[in-house]
């Protein structure tokens, strides 16, 4: 690992201001995937603003159907959360598979949405939740928020302090994972809600997240597993590696899908 | 005896481990040390055109900048393979050279070109990134194919063709002849994965020169300390075997993979002199990936012809081996020695003819990997026992039953004698605990909930105890494969054992032990057990290829003999009673028929003060033993593996685990199944998991865990592991050993389990949810 | 460089080091602690597992500038006495082979015990499986450290 100044913030405005006074900075939030990269001499940035302990960033807040959590929330904090269980058991059910339980203990959701990495669970969630990322300037809707992969609408030194949405009526995940890293090989999170369904896809696309529109249009009428037996899904636009070809994902997504539905309906 | 032979005693040597007491290479560290860090080619085949190290040298804390120039320049030696292969024609094997600092050309992804020694790791590192290598890049051949293929590159210039050689065994005649004459033939091409042996430490090796003795040490993760000093001095010429000092100490698991010596150390150690400093390395997990020898990756076609009553009567094989970019220490023997003369396997086969062909290629070095050949050979012979059955309507199980050998010893077509065993013993055991009988029951009851269940079997045969001298001698061997033992009783009546087998998590130190309280009947806790110091213990050949109790115990064994003798002449005089009638029995040296007896303490105190012992008689009682094997052993078993596949995603799903083995007498039972244990999860592994990827540019796509598939807890079952066991009739205690067997039975179970499940019997390892996934959609659509 | 002041396995370590230093290189390096071990570079194999605040974590992806002020515990500060029940328990069912692996699975069972017992959850073999994902053997199959984990369950 190259050297780096390391920061401490103990809110997000003091996160803001180190981070703009540093040459290279980059926040560190639990620090499970940026740690590795730097390690591996991936990255190098002059400084590190650990937002961790930014309690002004942390926390699960569930009022009626409206919940907030904190972007500092770490995935194992979201997983044990039972008043989140109680309106939104998808997303409980999605930070419990994240990794392995020593990420869990340090991963934070904020880190996750922010990195967008294509093969990660909660970008699903947001995305199928229709959920808002707010920052410590502005707020975005996820729609707008996911721009590709590792690539969001975030600007630089924007730093994402919690998430909100409103808990639908019934949502689920399901994920195949990668035999090898456990990172979602497809995730598919399917949410029923006022406003319709929503279906967002994670690990499968070439291009990051994205919404799997004719699946929704599917459940709209009919939210059962069944309604997905007609949806074709085509391999174009699919990650392929050597743990499967454009094809096994297409399947996948679609498989994947009908769980989800099954285990929300 | 609660503590002896046969007893399941806890480990002695855990305490440490479980309390974070454990001393790894790693965890060492030396008076004035500085670490290393090596530039490694990101090229699979280039000319190096030229090194500037001037920017590397200026930086902070750089103590050197060692390149292969200097390394030839100062006499160190090539990297060798130790065991000549003759190939057909009678031309000796075509041994390229390995230069521990690549000179004028890299090989492979990986290939160290530079060494930097720095003061600090961090330093080190940065140091080596500052090295600027030109290097004009060749074409690559990154698999057999490739290699073998016409115009394809030349990567060493003394084998044409890239062939290493192209060998030979068996009746290549009488073997076609009876496959022409079969009534029916099955043929398959079979390809067995790249591996890479993963074991959790990665390498290490700390060296140290000590200017005012002349005199090295190295501290390295081996297998063998003894074997690397004589490499290290005989062949590398980095210090004479009599001033270098190898300790192996705590070692976090082998497999095969610590068996060499590596670029690593012998740089470490030139470094240590050039520079009057200690020197550290240790591989990061990418490094291991990018330099332990890999194992596996054969491709073969097979032949299997049957008379019109299901008896094989011929049986031809031909494989092509990856050798990868160098000739690794042991890896001429492993497609040879240790594959093509286990192609018999459990049953009678008049004919057999193997032909195979090493082969060059711009990858990673290929060597032995936990069971090393004999994998290879289970696989193709249980794949194609399973296949016949299939293609002729017969039960698999008793297809097998009937070509089974039952008389022993039994001398096989390829070099092999079989002296022992219950083969039907060991398929029916495992059979009734897997209930065979019921799974019809059982697959309705999956194909009830969608899913597809299947039933596997293989009757797996290995050889051990490697290996009577004289006869790896002959057949090419640069070394003696006996073992070394000397047993120290010291004054007070605690026992040392001295031993050259090396543990690296198989549980020496207890097993070792109970041979020896078995013996004599003294506390566990009395006897110590020392390995892996070269100054510490007499030359031995070390630990691998399950030798470790057949081989190593059986010197202890030899040692013991001559201590009791000693014992016994010493109680003898003591007790003033013939010697014939002196019993060593519970630490009491006793004379039967009286009531007379010495403490074993006492027996010890009367060697060492020497004040009455019998004329003639020299003080002390310590004894030293050399054990050569009088035959390889023949471990063998039957694995029966249960899968329930989801056609949906193509994810297979282990639901039951049988192992019955033969490892004739068993020290630790306990121990015994650990490893078996540890051997199914390898296998298993290979068989659905675990596979080096090379692109077409020789560029590792595996080399970290998060594209590696190590078996993980939810991975695999619990395992059920039974013994059918028979003595090994050529070893003083019957053993056959037991390291391997997991790993060479159990990757055919599992493919003749999901070949089973799907109805498509053309899968490759390893079998991923995508390729079984593929493999159904294949097989619905030829149904169609 | 920062100064970090931490408890660990009950004692005050403070240290100057680089900014950019790991937790496990702290333990190991600085405190000389080498029982936490590290088996890879990304964060998969869980050899380096110890507890920061009472909580798993992977000590190879964690900086010790950011564990600073916390109560550290490594695989030789868990036993109160002789041996931990999990360390007891790797002994009595062969849980360890090479023991390259084992202070990151008796740290990570520790772990995996107490949430479960806190949540009234009941840890079986399916679930001490899962609970293993982040921790990696090489040598035991796991069969036994299934088993290790289990006997402990039922004596912590």
């Amino acid at each position: 690992m190259h050297n780096t100044n390391y920061h401490k913030a103990s809110s997000a405005s003091e996160a803001a201001s180190l981070l703009s006074g540093a040459d290279d900075g980059a926040l560190l939030a639990g620090g499970q995937t940026l740690i590795p990269t730097m390690k591996q001499r991936l990255a190098a940035p002059s400084d590190l603003v650990d937002i961790s302990g930014a309690s002004d960033m942390r926390g699960i807040t569930v009022s009626g159907n409206s919940v907030t959590i904190g972007a500092m929330t770490t995935h194992a904090e979201v997983a044990a959360s039972k008043e989140l269980a109680a309106v939104c058991p998808g997303i409980t059910s999605l930070a419990g598979g994240i990794g392995d339980p020593a990420v869990r203990h340090r991963g934070t959701l904020g880190g996750s949405v922010a990195n967008n990495d294509p093969a990660a669970d909660y970008p699903a969630a947001m995305l199928a939740l229709g959920a808002t990322i707010k920052t410590d300037k502005r707020e975005i809707a996820a729609d707008d928020f996911f721009t590709g992969m590792f690539s969001t609408a975030l600007d630089e030194g924007e730093i994402i302090t919690s998430v909100s949405f409103t808990a639908p009526a019934s949502c689920a995940y399901a994920k195949f994972p990668n035999p090898a890293s456990r990172y979602a090989m497809c995730g598919v999170f399917v949410a029923k809600g006022d406003s319709g369904v929503r279906v967002a896809v994670t690990g499968a696309g070439d291009d990051g997240v994205f919404r799997q529109s004719d699946m929704e249009a599917a459940l709209a009428s009919n939210f059962s597993a069944g309604a997905l037996d007609g949806v074709s899904v085509s391999a174009d636009g699919m990650l392929s590696d050597i743990h499967g070809d454009a094809a096994y994902r297409a399947n996948l997504v679609k498989v994947m899908a009908k769980r989800a539905v099954a285990a929300a309906s | 005896m609660s503590e002896g032979i046969g007893a399941a005693v806890k480990r002695k040597e855990d305490k440490r481990f479980i309390t974070g007491a454990g001393r790894y290479t790693d965890d060492i560290r030396l008076e004035n040390q500085a670490y290393a860090a090596f530039v490694r080619s990101p090229h699979a085949h280039a000319k190096v055109t030229g090194i500037d190290k001037s920017a590397a040298e200026a930086m902070e804390g750089v103590l050197a900048v060692l390149d292969g120039k200097q390394l030839t320049g100062d006499g160190i030696g090539n990297i060798i393979c130790g065991w000549a292969i003759t190939s057909k024609d009678g031309s000796p094997m075509n041994m390229g050279a390995w230069s521990a600092l690549a000179t004028d050309k890299v090989r492979y992804v990986g290939d160290a070109v530079v060494a930097v020694i720095a003061e600090t790791k961090a330093q080190a590192l940065a140091a080596a990134e500052a090295v600027d290598v030109s290097y004009e890049e060749l074409p690559v051949a990154a698999n057999i194919g490739a290699a073998l293929a016409d115009g394809a590159p030349q990567i060493h210039d003394n084998a044409p063709g890239n062939v290493i050689y192209d060998w030979e065994i068996g009746e290549l005649q009488a073997t076609d002849d009876a496959i022409a004459g079969a009534a029916h033939v099955t043929e398959m091409d079979i390809t067995n994965n790249r591996l890479s042996p993963n074991a959790m430490e990665p390498r290490s090796a700390i060296t140290k020169y000590d200017a005012a003795e002349d005199h090295y040490t190295l501290y390295t993760t081996s297998q063998n300390p003894h074997v690397a000093r004589l490499v290290l001095s005989a062949f590398y010429q980095v210090a004479p075997e009599h001033k270098l000092r190898v300790i192996a100490p705590d070692v976090g698991g082998g497999f095969g993979s610590k068996i060499y010596i590596y670029p690593e150390e012998i740089v470490c150690l030139w470094a240590a002199l050039k520079t009057k400093r200690s020197i550290k390395w240790t591989a990061d997990r990418t490094e291991a990936f990018l330099t332990d020898a890999h194992g596996r990756d054969h491709v073969t076609n097979a032949k299997m012809g049957f008379d019109a009553d299901g008896n094989i009567v011929g049986f031809k094989v031909s494989t092509k081996a990856n050798f990868g970019a160098y000739m690794s220490l042991f890896s001429s023997a492993v497609p040879t020695y240790l594959y093509a003369t286990l192609l018999s396997g459990t049953y009678n086969i008049p004919n057999i003819y193997a032909e195979v062909l090493a082969v060059y290629s711009n990858t990673v070095p290929v060597d032995a990997y936990r069971g090393a050949g004999r994998p290879e050979a289970s696989y193709v012979v249980e794949r194609m026992m399973e296949t016949a059955a299939r293609e002729m309507g017969k039960d698999p199980a008793e297809l097998r039953r009937q070509n089974f050998v039952r008389e022993f010893p039994h001398q096989t077509p390829v070099i092999m004698n079989y002296d022992s065993g219950d083969f039907e013993g060991n398929l029916n055991q495992a059979m009734e605990a897997a209930d065979w009988a019921g799974f019809e029951g059982r697959k309705a009851q999956s194909a009830a909930n969608g899913k597809l269940r299947g039933i596997g079997m293989a009757c797996y045969i290995e050889a051990c105890g490697i290996a009577p001298s004289a006869a790896v001698g002959s057949l090419g061997a640069g070394v003696g494969l006996w073992e070394s033992a000397e047993v120290r009783v010291n004054p007070v009546g605690t026992i040392e054992i001295l031993t050259g087998s090396h543990s690296h998590g198989q549980g020496h130190e207890t097993t070792f032990a109970q041979v020896v309280a078995d013996r004599f009947g003294v506390p566990l806790d009395s006897i110590q057990i020392v390995h892996g110091d070269t100054d510490k213990v007499q030359f031995g050949m070390g630990t691998y290829g399950s030798r470790s109790g057949p081989v190593g115990m059986s010197a202890i064994v030899k040692a013991l003999d001559k201590v009791e003798a000693k014992v016994k002449k010493i109680g003898a005089h003591l007790l003033e009673e013939p010697e014939e009638n002196i019993v060593i029995e519970e630490g009491t040296v006793k004379a039967t028929g009286t009531n007379k007896a010495l403490g074993w303490h006492e027996i010890g105190l009367a060697a060492y003060t020497a004040h009455n012992l019998p004329p003639d008689m020299e003080p002390g009682l310590k004894e030293g033993a050399f054990y050569d094997p009088l035959n390889f052993t023949f471990p063998m078993g039957c694995f029966i593996c249960e899968v329930e596949v989801d056609p949906e995603t193509g994810k297979t799903e282990i639901l039951k685990f049988v192992a019955s083995d033969d490892f004739g007498v068993i020290i630790n039972p306990m121990i015994v199944e650990g490893q078996v244990h540890g051997g199914i999860a390898q296998g298993v592994g290979q068989a659905l998991l675990e596979e080096v990827v090379y692109d077409a540019d020789g560029q590792q796509l595996s080399a970290s865990y998060m594209d590696y598939t190590m078996p993980r807890a939810d991975d695999v079952p619990s395992y059920d592991v039974l013994h059918h066991n028979t003595k090994c009739t050529t070893n003083p205690l019957g053993m056959k050993g037991c390291g391997e067997a997991g790993a060479i039975g159990s990757p055919p179970a599992v493919i003749n389990a999901i070949t089973n499940a799907i109805g498509n019997n053309d899968i490759s390892m390893p079998a991923t949810p995508a390729k079984v996934w593929a493999a159904i959609n294949s097989a619905k659509m030829a149904a169609e | 460089m920062t100064t970090v002041s931490m408890t660990v396995n009950g004692k005050v370590a403070a240290a100057v080091v680089e900014d950019r230093t790991l937790l496990v290189d702290f333990i190991r390096e600085h405190l000389r602690l080498t029982g936490t071990h590290v088996g890879c570079d990304t964060s998969q194999c869980g050899a380096c597992v110890v507890h920061v605040n009472g909580k798993a974590v992977k000590s190879c992806t964690m900086l010790a500038a950011a564990a600073d002020g916390a109560e550290v515990t490594t695989i030789e500060g868990v036993a109160n006495g002789d041996l931990h029940p999990m360390q007891k328990a790797f002994n009595d069912n062969h849980g360890l082979q090479c023991g390259f692996c084992t202070p990151g699975m008796i740290m990570t069972g520790i772990d995996m015990v107490n949430r479960y017992k806190a949540e009234g959850k009941t840890l079986d073999e399916k679930a001490i499986r899962h609970e293993l994902e982040g921790n990696i053997c090489r040598c035991t199959g796991y069969h036994n450290i299934v088993k290790s984990i289990s006997q402990a369950a039922g004596e912590m």
